[in-house]
């Protein structure tokens, strides 16, 4: 990044080792988390000292005491800020519950024997560490005839035991449920995968499990509301709005102000209320950590570029969250353009999208100029969201990382190209990744190494395909 | 754009009903007239009002409704109505298309609000009318996006402006709030801030201490309009809250059971689910009454009246009526509330059902005592 960037480095001592007090009121909130140890930790490359390009206004009396850089962001701060986004802005019925669950998630991350357990099953169960994989087919096709050209990685979560990265976040806060002695756990879903994950554990784990989904949702992701089923889960349609996972999450969160006390939420991204975006963000976490320690393995230095599909933002944040220091590296996330960015009906909620409320979090969402949600479009369920994970709205305003999107057809296109030339079907929302590989990778210097975060595979999808695509 | 009928005037009270309807309903309760619009100031205060209310013995009634369900004319004839026949101060809701503190009803009513394109600049206008012909304060009900897509400034301006007296965001907590309230204080809106069950005890004293006009009780966790009877807490909560704070505590959700509120074209079954539907509130009503509530909030038994019926004029008759015979629960006047009201009140309510019902050939809703 340039020097005219506007992104601050953190300061090095505020890296992933060790917690620090805050000294707001009393409370100790400590501001990292202990590097869990299924990743062994690649010696980090020294950071350059830390340059101060731009003030923001939050200079909170933590960053006072720490005598940290001024401006540096927090992400998030104690109140669940990422700058101006994120928050919680929930009914009050909720705060306890929030408060409880980000005690319990801080008194895990330095649980010694919480961490050996999820590490085992993630290691076990769950089937990682996934594979970083180099797309010699693909890397190929964005030859260019002087020989010139990117090398294209695909960080393989589609391997993950039911195939998408959703599951590194539905163990890990079906542990949490566990710890908190909470029976009933309650999720949302779009494409199905998330509450799939969320069927997964809890017959894992012998919880009861109740997934809301959008009606609309549940006819085009029909092998997943059976998975669901069969994995134990009661699967309630939602009528209401527009019968997508907008209404679903609203869904969850009626069931979950009326059943607070018994029931955790398992919340599928990383948008909602804190502690939720940095909760989900750091089980994910470990997609870039793997990242990293791979990255040194195969080519002995660090990627480039990361390219990730941006719904809520959580596939994106598990691979970007690890290198958002290293600012040499560049973070693309790629949105749903629908049926094209001006034809009002996408998801392109970065590009399009104003600051307001929704869910619980303050970030950019598709609203009309009365605050009215605007109904969203996509040909993936995962991604048809009018809102995304606020830490993603703070990257985008620092300037850190970059937005696009990639219509519905650009997608599809994608979705076979990959097919045939690696032989691995990816997920609809993941093609929107490798779709922006058409735009991207023809301005990449040669030898660039550029990784994909391949978010789940498609078999979900030939349903979707099949109407679409002529084969 | 909703054009607002002001063809009924403005002054005339319960104009749907063809005999007249008794108000005393027994011997030894009789309350005073409701004061009529010459003896209270137009713009009277939510604290003013409840002050008033307390210095009579009365519990304050407090209606929601969805504002443009189903169109905005309906609702400038339903505050009126509200505000002549019951209410002490009226809740009015602003329509958003993802209300997650609502149960069914209110959403299916604020979905009908939206297909009115009901927005808040038409809302303004319609009350920019109709405040000035009532004297209930009245309290906006919006979702926090609702007021950041308009600028907060603007937005309280406008309710300002309006003559609206307070605000409910059901999705801003208390630590969010900072602003807003700051805000709200310039324009002399109150921000009325909600309490519940599982508010710790240390938040319910900053609760108490910064909400203004009243407290806002949530009966129990769970959104709008549930509920079969009132959660026990209820009478710990009003005890908790009243020990930190002279404030008025209303309660609210969960009041009434629209279920047994049916709509249906035959008048007679129409009788018997207001009358079971008329029961189970007021012994809701009384018992929190009697737990010490200062104002009860009844809303999806209302808002489901209003936007199920055949035709505005049948959804005001019916909420006439309903109104009427819940404001009658309440503790009128010196009298302390009692055994004697309860019986008085809910027993020849219970004898007439089991009775059987009244003529068919009655075409108004009244009720004989």
């Amino acid at each position: 990044m340039a020097a005219t960037a506007t992104y601050v480095l953190r300061n090095p001592n505020l890296g992933l080792t060790k917690p620090s007090p805050s000294a707001f009121f009393g409370v100790r909130v400590p501001l990292s988390l202990e590097r869990p140890r299924w990743v062994s930790s690649a010696p980090r490359p020294a950071l350059a000292a830390a340059v101060s390009c731009r003030m923001t206004s939050e200079a909170t009396a933590v960053e006072a005491a720490e005598n940290r850089t001024p401006g540096v962001g927090l992400r998030p701060d104690p109140f669940g800020r990422f700058g101006r986004f994120g928050g919680k802005y929930v009914p009050e019925t909720l705060m306890y519950a929030l408060s409880e669950l980000e005690a319990a998630f801080w008194a895990v991350s330095k649980d010694e024997d919480f961490q050996k357990e999820l590490d085992g099953i993630l290691k076990d169960y769950v089937g990682r560490e996934s594979p970083l994989y180099f797309a010699e087919r693909l890397t190929d096709h964005y030859r260019r005839p002087n020989g010139e050209g990117p090398h294209i990685y695909l960080k393989r979560e589609d391997l993950n035991h039911t195939g998408a990265h959703k599951i590194n976040n539905a163990v890990a806060q079906a542990l949490l449920a566990k710890k908190l002695g909470k029976k009933r756990i309650i999720a949302e879903t779009g494409a199905g995968q998330h509450g799939v994950a969320t069927a997964t554990v809890c017959a894992r784990f012998g919880l009861e499990c109740i997934v809301y989904m959008g009606a609309q949702d549940m006819e085009r992701q029909a092998l997943n509301v059976f998975r669901m089923r069969l994995l134990g889960a009661e699967v309630r349609a939602v009528h209401s709005g527009t019968a997508t996972l907008k209404d679903a999450t609203s869904e969850a969160i009626r069931d979950w102000v009326t059943n607070v006390e018994t029931t955790h939420y398992i919340l599928g991204s990383v948008a909602g209320p804190h502690p939720y975006p940095m909760m989900v963000r750091e089980f994910h976490a470990v997609i870039g950590k793997e990242t990293r320690k791979q990255a040194l393995e195969k080519w002995g230095g660090k990627p480039d570029v990361l390219v990730a599909c941006v719904g809520g933002g959580s596939n994106a944040m598990g691979l970007f969250h690890e290198f958002v220091d290293d600012t040499d590296v560049r973070l693309v996330g790629v949105e749903a353009a629908g049926f094209g960015l001006d034809s009002g009906k996408h998801a392109a909620t970065l590009t399009k999208g104003e600051v307001g409320v929704l869910h619980g979090a303050m970030s950019y969402l598709l609203q009309d100029d009365d605050g009215q949600i605007i109904e969203p479009h996509s040909i993936s369920a995962g991604l048809d969201y009018p809102g995304v994970g606020p830490e993603h709205s703070y990257l985008k305003d620092l300037g850190r990382a970059e937005y696009n999107s990639v219509t519905d057809q650009e997608a599809l296109e994608a979705f076979k190209r990959v097919s045939r030339l690696e032989g691995i079907i990816p997920a609809l929302e993941t093609s929107h990744a490798l779709a922006h590989l058409e735009v991207l990778c023809p301005t990449l210097p040669d030898a660039t190494k550029v990784v994909v975060c391949c978010s789940g595979r498609g078999d979900k999808d030939v349903q979707t395909a099949i109407k679409h695509l002529q084969l | 754009m909703a054009s607002f009928d002001l063809a009924v005037a403005p002054y005339s009270c319960c104009f749907h009903v063809s005999s007249p309807k008794p108000r005393s309903h027994s011997v030894l309760m009789s309350h005073p007239p409701k004061p009529s619009l010459g003896m209270r100031a137009q713009g009277l205060g939510i604290s003013e009002t409840f002050t008033d209310l307390r210095s009579q013995g009365r519990v304050a009634f407090i209606p929601y409704i969805t504002a443009g369900d189903p169109d905005l004319s309906t609702t400038a004839k339903a505050l009126k109505l509200l505000d002549c026949c019951g209410a002490d101060i009226i809740e009015l809701g602003l329509p958003y298309n993802d209300p997650v503190l609502d149960g069914p009803v209110i959403q299916a009513s604020n979905k009908r609000a939206l297909a009115s394109k009901t927005n808040m600049e038409a809302v303004i206008s319609m009350l920019k009318e109709v405040v000035p012909q009532i004297s209930c304060p009245i309290v906006m009900f919006s979702y926090y996006n609702l007021i950041l897509a308009r600028r907060s400034e603007w937005f309280l301006s406008a309710l300002e402006d309006a003559g609206v007296k307070g605000l409910i965001v059901p999705d801003l907590p208390f630590e969010e709030s900072a602003d807003l309230r700051r805000e709200a204080a310039k324009k002399n809106v109150d921000v009325v801030l909600l309490a519940t069950p599982t508010t710790t005890k240390r938040k319910m004293k900053a609760i108490s201490d910064a909400s203004e006009g009243f407290i806002y009780l949530v009966s129990s966790a769970g959104v709008t309009g549930e509920r079969d009877t009132v959660n026990r807490q209820v009478q710990f909560l009003l005890k908790e809250i009243k020990e930190k704070t002279a404030k008025p505590v209303a309660v609210g959700f969960g009041i009434s059971k629209p279920e047994h509120v049916k709509q249906v074209s035959n008048t007679i079954d129409l009788h018997l689910s207001s009358l079971v539907s008329e029961i189970n509130t007021s012994k809701i009503l009384l018992q929190l009454s009697l737990w010490g509530a200062d104002g009860v909030i009844v809303g999806s038994a209302i808002v489901k009246l209003l936007g199920e019926a055949n035709s505005t004029e049948e959804g005001l008759k019916h909420v006439e009526s309903f109104v009427a015979s819940l404001t009658a629960a309440l503790p009128h006047g010196d009298h302390g509330l009692g055994e004697e009201h309860v019986s008085s009140f809910i027993l020849p309510q219970r004898r007439k059902l089991w009775q059987g019902l009244p003529s068919a050939s009655s075409s108004s809703l009244h009720l004989h005592h």
